[in-house]
């Protein structure tokens, strides 16, 4: 994981589970294409070697590269994901994300991983957290899905674009 | 005491390695018996809301309490093979006699003969000392989990958290999915000890993770009303300004220990291993201790996941059947070693990997 953990203020906070630049495990996708892509990119936030492979396993299209060894980090094939968020609902570690940048001209869909109660409801209004949880704008629920049907929604919100890099949770407000 | 009751295999402990090694030896014809000192068998599954991690081999994806399910199911589906006694505690092992003694509740008290015996009695809490620790609110972590996500009780309003390991972290996250506050979780370490996906999402709920930093003492009139924290330097000395943590629960997730009486009492070669947490015992490939009749499996044998401690399960219950006599699949040995070895080939697994090399050895004299 490259953790030197007392090197800079940066790498203290990645050694407690906030993720500071790309790393592999942890990859934006290519700019141009994600800009471009209908139903939007995976985003997944695994920069540690772990013994974990649903998000490869699980994945329909084999986006999530097949792992060699099952302590991989995951590595996306971006010609092969269709955002179909199945590996957001199946991650155990809640770390994978969805993230469609043609939703709008300033707007863009995330779709997270949500496992508390309440649920949100299509329509409300949410907190919009980022990875330390601070709230970091207002976005709109777009959609609310348990795609697996194991208590683990699967939530679309609506959020500014310029947000995609540091949004990754949202807060329900009632 | 007259009662005594007759077994093929005695599987002590119907946790996660219990109920493999059960289910493994069952499978292969053996008569099996489970002691459980809980009033439900699953052990520490039971309590587990989180999806577990691992391969599809060890149910990843799929949440603790539905493994436990799942491997109930199992040794069920194997008709009257396996006896589950549950409020039973083993209280000794008398080897010139070569019996068990349990006890069922406080009223009944019997003795167990086995043929062969799998001791998978997992582990213990630790707690580490400070000022007022026996005051109400002062928790195990395990305690807490058993309130909240087998009881339904929450244990209060705000927590201090004192571990970021797996189990800190993971019940954490399940105080907030029960509406508990988080004040702070404290970890003596400059890094989390458990996975640092299991850190993340407990961040980004804005849950502060404080490294290098450990509860100097705890303050209430009759109950916990709060706690001191203070900074470590890398010589673990306290540094800097005492801060006071206002809470009305303190959780100790500070990590377990092996639970090993039985071991000693039969007189296993045994080993001070701190990668693996505690004394444990030696063991061959096939998990059998140094005494011939006596295998061992999951946290007992080391601290470690559930998910290794089902495998071990498995390698025990197999090699426990083979030594009854009992035909077994000869592959699934090295297809068990083959999962555990990716089960530790990690970062995580370093720790258990230089631990296992000091305790594993090539063969028992016959």
């Amino acid at each position: 994981m490259g953790c030197t953990c007392n090197s800079s203020d940066k790498e203290k906070l990645f050694c407690s589970g906030v993720l500071v630049d790309n790393r592999p495990g942890a990859v934006l996708p290519p700019q141009d294409a994600w800009e471009k892509k209908k139903g939007g990119y995976v985003i997944i936030e695994c920069p540690q070697r772990i013994p974990c492979n649903p998000c490869a396993t699980s994945c329909p299209t084999g986006a999530v590269v097949p792992f060699v060894d099952i302590n991989d980090v995951p590595a996306i094939d971006y010609d092969k994901c269709t955002g179909c968020a199945l590996c957001v609902a199946k991650c155990p570690g809640l770390a994978c994300f969805v993230v469609d940048l043609t939703y709008g001209a300033d707007e863009a869909v995330i779709k997270l991983p949500y496992e508390l109660e309440p649920k949100p409801v299509k329509g409300a209004r949410v907190k919009c957290l980022n990875r330390v949880g601070d709230e970091v704008s207002d976005g709109e629920v777009f959609a609310v899905t348990e795609p697996l049907k194991d208590h683990t929604t699967v939530v679309s919100v609506v959020i500014p674009k310029k947000l995609v890099g540091e949004i990754r949770a949202i807060k329900v407000v009632c | 005491m007259k009662k005594m009751i007759d077994t093929d295999l005695l599987v002590i402990g119907g946790g996660a390695a219990g109920l493999c090694a059960a289910a493994e030896a069952a499978g292969a014809g053996a008569r099996v018996t489970v002691i459980e000192s809980d009033l439900h068998a699953g052990g520490q599954l039971v309590k587990q809301t989180h999806k577990f991690f691992g391969s599809k081999d060890e149910y990843a994806g799929t949440r603790g309490f539905k493994i436990a399910d799942i491997l109930l199911d199992e040794i069920n589906s194997l008709g009257d093979k396996v006896e589950i006694r549950t409020n039973t505690t083993v209280t000794g092992y008398y080897p010139e006699e070569g019996f068990f003694t349990a006890m069922k509740g406080e009223e009944e008290y019997y003795r167990i003969k086995a043929k062969k015996t799998v001791v998978a009695t997992g582990a213990q809490e630790r707690l580490i000392p400070f000022p007022n620790n026996d005051l109400p609110g002062v928790y195990g972590a395990g305690a807490v989990q058993t309130l909240m996500n087998v009881y339904g009780v929450v244990p209060g309003k705000k927590v201090l958290m004192v571990g970021a390991g797996n189990i800190g972290l993971i019940v954490s996250y399940q105080l907030r999915q029960a509406g508990v506050e988080i004040a702070a979780v404290v970890e003596a370490m400059p890094k989390v000890g458990g996975y640092w996906v299991h850190a993340a999402k407990i961040r980004r709920l804005g849950i502060p993770i404080l490294l290098r930093h450990t509860i100097v003492e705890a303050f209430g009139d009759k109950v916990i009303e709060g706690a001191v924290i203070q900074e470590l330097d890398d010589k673990f000395s306290l540094i800097g300004e005492p801060r006071t943590i206002e809470c009305d629960v303190i959780c100790m997730a500070v990590g377990l220990t092996p639970t090993t009486e039985l071991f000693w009492q039969a007189d296993a070669r045994m080993l001070y291993c701190p990668q693996l947490c505690g004394h444990v015992p030696y063991r061959d490939e096939t998990m059998r201790t140094s005494h011939p009749d006596i295998w061992v499996a999951g946290d007992a044998s080391g601290i470690e996941e559930a998910s290794a401690a089902m495998v071990e399960g498995r390698i025990a219950g197999h090699s426990a059947a083979k030594a009854l006599g009992l035909p077994v699949r000869e592959e699934s040995f090295k297809e068990y070693w083959t999962r555990l070895d990716h089960l530790r080939a990690g970062e995580v697994g370093e720790k258990i990997r230089g631990g296992i090399c000091q305790v594993l050895v090539d063969g028992w004299e016959a």
